[in-house]
């Protein structure tokens, strides 16, 4: 088997793509607005999804007021409860999460990474943004459409999400969610289809799959998958809405409502279900991957050690992306199905815990007698794997099928999956953040203000998420808009809703101090040089930072792997990927 | 085809065979599929997504069918043509898919004659599949217009489950926008061949890259897709 650390004495081939021509730019419009650079286009999904993820944070803090203080602002009667709740599930996992590791980091890092000029068709990758764009503001149009946003949650299961009379389907809502939905899907595709084009086919001379940074890795299996599963997602929108617009029965049954028998019937909201799960659960993992990719960069890069197991972590992630289209019904325990596939799915879910695991391990065996450095993206990827180990461990309790029926719709879910693919890749995204915008801007950003943000986030999300275990435990249900006089409640579980929602305030708060400083430091930001991290990977070896359009002069050549930290022998404690044979080597030097 | 006009490789790849060829092409650098351009291996992607796309819709179909507890329409009479004084059974559908399948015929001898460099033939050919997609549409519409005056709704039909009409037309609509697609792209295509763009290396409007031959190629492999996908609806709407 080929060494993929060492291409000593190895031949390179020739290239056998000529280098490509790239769209010159001539305007200010083309530079910066309809660019075609990925670098822009990167910045452009990043700054949207950011900032229409800051929508989703008020609404957040919306809900957490109602629940802390139940009836103390007016406003927030119980539909718009439900809108808020629903609106701010649908934006993080998608318009957020989705966005921003895909079409974020995929468009800035996977061109640099492998060292190619750009995507492979520039023009259908700045359509996907417009698209993407468009789908946020039909999204935000719905805050403004008569009856406001749907309501239904963001499952957005039938039959609610479709009778007019329930704060799901009611008004423009619903449809403007679902077309929302599906602009994103096709916007997606357009971009989705570039990145796994351009690690197939792109890379540069030298740079073999299992070269490639584990990022690359993980935003690849992600977009994989994520042209498999966002289908099923398409289908149910397209059905939803011909169901909601033109009446038809797909997921209606026969259903009297207000005391009426509407015209539905014979339709299955089960198969709303299995549809949208079959995209909802590698959903998570589209979101995870491309997480696990980023914090293995990170921690080998500011442990100066290389990745333990790097052949194993990409197996993990295939597997891992594999496995997860097989898991979807664990969704869907209380739906009342067979409870053989129960079975079947508890088991496929549990097995996911092994490649799981692995790359849990091999992360903590990378920072053992590790030179760590507890820089911002260090302890944020710190951050990342305690919160997804706890996060991933509540999972366990919901993959069984006797433990998840009673735990089922109770603030336990909230926490197990706010831990384990909500605040998890938010650290990872922070982390990612902190390390490359250096390369993005040339600056460094703020240390002190990144301290401080690092500090509230991390020990506030556990302080919002950790009690809510606890109150799931004693059968406190989710989605409620307020409790009410149930007996099961004691007065402390409301005690702790209100320390809850503080907190929240106060993370939230926090992230305030974030964007300054990203906007702060473009300016006023220390000098950050080429490679500040003194990293590896090709995205830190381009002649100019910020890299110019078309990335390289000429285009590099690569020798070895990602994570040559700490070669013993080497003149650096880091050998940049595209350094030839064992010329870092000290005792070659001298011999 | 000459895989080095067509995939710029420069020399001939020297590659084992079998097993360890697919090996050694998934560990090798640069390209993991040697000899396919960008273009190609973006459209056989879309194509595997697309798959899926079509696969959920005749999935849900499938299970609404399965699961009706009201009969569903027998399709050899709704299906039914009159001619003569007697039902024909299937008999459109039956033009309708021959009309198809001729098309992938006749845009598989275009793509030959691209790589031959042959401007007219090709144009000409792929205006001809371009005429039999729209034949098969234009049949579609009668189709409709046939189940339509007869009463099917996609939220109900005189002669059982609702769903018949709701799947009947969100698939074969779909399918039928998928060829629509087809027909405009190929028209373009056909004129950018008749042209000359790939002999002069005239560069796109949009894209302002150079266009090759192979664009008629990758064009065709989309035909055949939604020629493929007919196949199956047809399969499990008219014969089941």
């Amino acid at each position: 088997m080929v060494d993929i650390r060492h291409g000593t004495g190895e031949q390179i081939g020739p290239a056998e793509v000529e280098d490509v021509e790239l769209y010159h730019p001539h305007s200010w419009w083309t530079r910066y607005v309809f660019s075609q650079d990925a670098k822009i286009i990167a910045v452009q999904y990043a700054s949207t999804a950011i900032a229409i993820g800051m929508v989703a944070l008020v609404l957040s803090w919306l809900m957490r007021l109602q629940l802390g203080f139940p009836g103390a602002f007016a406003f927030i009667d119980a539909e718009r409860y439900y809108q808020f709740i629903t609106m701010h599930g649908m934006i993080m996992v998608i318009y957020l999460l989705t966005a921003l590791f895909l079409g974020g980091f995929g468009n800035y890092l996977i061109p640099l990474m492998l060292g190619a000029r750009d995507m492979v068709f520039p023009y259908a990758n700045m359509l996907s943004y417009w698209l993407y764009l468009l789908a946020v503001l039909v999204l935000v149009a719905s805050f403004f459409a008569p009856g406001g946003p749907t309501g239904a949650g963001w499952t957005l299961y039938p039959p609610q999400a479709v009778l007019s009379g329930t704060p799901g389907g009611k008004d423009w809502g619903i449809i403007l969610m679902l077309s929302s939905l599906i602009l994103f899907v096709i916007g997606f595709t357009m971009g989705g289809l570039n990145y796994v084009v351009t690690v197939l086919q792109g890379r540069t001379r030298g740079m073999t799959l299992m070269r490639m940074p584990l990022t690359v890795w993980g935003i690849f299996t992600a977009t994989v998958m994520a042209l498999l599963a966002f289908p099923a997602l398409f289908v149910a929108c397209v059905m939803m809405l011909f169901d909601r617009v033109l009446g038809t029965s797909f997921f209606m049954p026969a259903i009297v409502e207000m005391g009426e028998q509407l015209q539905h019937g014979g339709g299955s909201p089960i198969l709303f279900q299995h549809l949208f799960w079959f995209f909802g659960h590698p959903e998570v993992y589209i979101v995870a991957l491309p997480a696990f990719g980023i914090v293995s960069d990170l921690i080998s890069t500011h442990a100066r050690k290389n990745i333990f197991g790097y052949r194993m972590m990409v197996w993990a992630i295939v597997i891992i992306g594999a496995l997860s289209f097989i898991v979807w019904a664990h969704h869907m325990y209380v739906s009342g199905m067979n409870p053989y596939f129960g079975f079947f799915f508890a088991t496929t879910t549990l097995i996911i815990a092994v490649p799981t695991a692995i790359k849990v391990y091999n992360w903590v065996l990378t920072l053992w007698r590790g030179d760590i450095h507890l820089t911002l993206p260090m302890l944020f990827a710190l951050a990342f794997i305690v919160t997804f180990v706890n996060g991933g461990l509540t999972g366990l309790f919901l993959g069984n099928v006797v433990v998840d029926v009673p735990l089922s719709d109770t603030m336990f879910v909230v926490a197990h999956f706010h831990m384990v693919m909500g605040v998890a890749p938010i650290l990872v995204i922070f982390g990612a953040i902190y390390h490359w915008y250096p390369k993005v801007t040339g600056r460094m950003l703020n240390e002190a203000m990144g301290q401080l943000h690092f500090w509230v986030t991390f020990v506030g999300a556990y302080l919002i998420f950790f009690p809510m275990h606890y109150l799931g435990l004693i059968g406190m249900p989710r989605r409620y808009y307020e409790m009410g006089e149930a007996a099961f409640v004691p007065a402390s579980a409301h005690t702790l809703n209100e320390f809850i929602t503080i907190m929240a305030l106060i993370v939230g708060a926090a992230q305030v101090v974030f964007l300054f400083n990203l906007i702060w430091s473009i300016r006023h930001g220390r000098e950050a040089g080429g490679n500040p991290w003194r990293a590896t990977t090709l995205e830190w070896q381009t002649p100019e930072t910020p890299p110019r359009h078309g990335n390289w002069k000429e285009l590099p050549v690569v020798y070895r792997w990602a994570y040559d930290y700490s070669v013993p022998g080497a003149a650096e404690d880091f050998i940049p990927q595209n350094q030839p044979g064992s010329a870092g080597l000290a005792s070659e030097e001298a011999s | 085809m000459s895989a080095e006009t067509h995939s710029h490789v420069r020399e001939p790849l020297h590659r084992p065979a079998g097993l360890a060829g697919f090996a050694a092409d998934w560990a090798s650098d640069q390209r993991t599929f040697k000899n396919v351009s960008w273009g190609k291996a973006m459209m056989w992607i879309f194509l595997l997504s697309d798959t899926f796309v079509f696969g959920c819709f005749l999935i849900a179909y499938m299970s609404a069918r399965m699961s009706t507890a009201v009969p569903w329409p027998n399709p050899s009479e709704v299906f039914a043509l009159h001619i003569g004084g007697s039902d024909v059974p299937l008999i459109l559908i039956a033009i309708m898919t021959f009309v198809l399948i001729t098309s992938s015929g006749t845009m598989a001898m275009a793509v030959n004659f691209g790589y031959r460099r042959d401007r007219k033939k090709t144009a000409l050919l792929m205006v001809l599949t371009a005429l039999f997609g729209a034949t098969f549409v234009g049949m579609q519409a009668f189709e409709w217009t046939k189940l339509i005056t007869e009463g099917v709704r996609p939220w109900g039909n005189p002669w059982g489950a609702a769903q018949f009409g709701s799947t009947f037309f969100m698939i074969t609509g779909f399918h039928g926008t998928h060829v629509t697609i087809g027909v405009i792209f190929l028209l373009i295509i056909a004129r950018k061949v008749w042209r000359g763009d790939f002999d002069t290396e005239r560069r796109g409007f949009f894209t302002s890259r150079r266009g090759q031959y192979e664009i008629v190629e990758i064009t065709g492999l989309y035909w055949h897709f939604v020629d493929l996908v007919w196949v199956f609806i047809f399969a499990f709407f008219y014969l089941w």
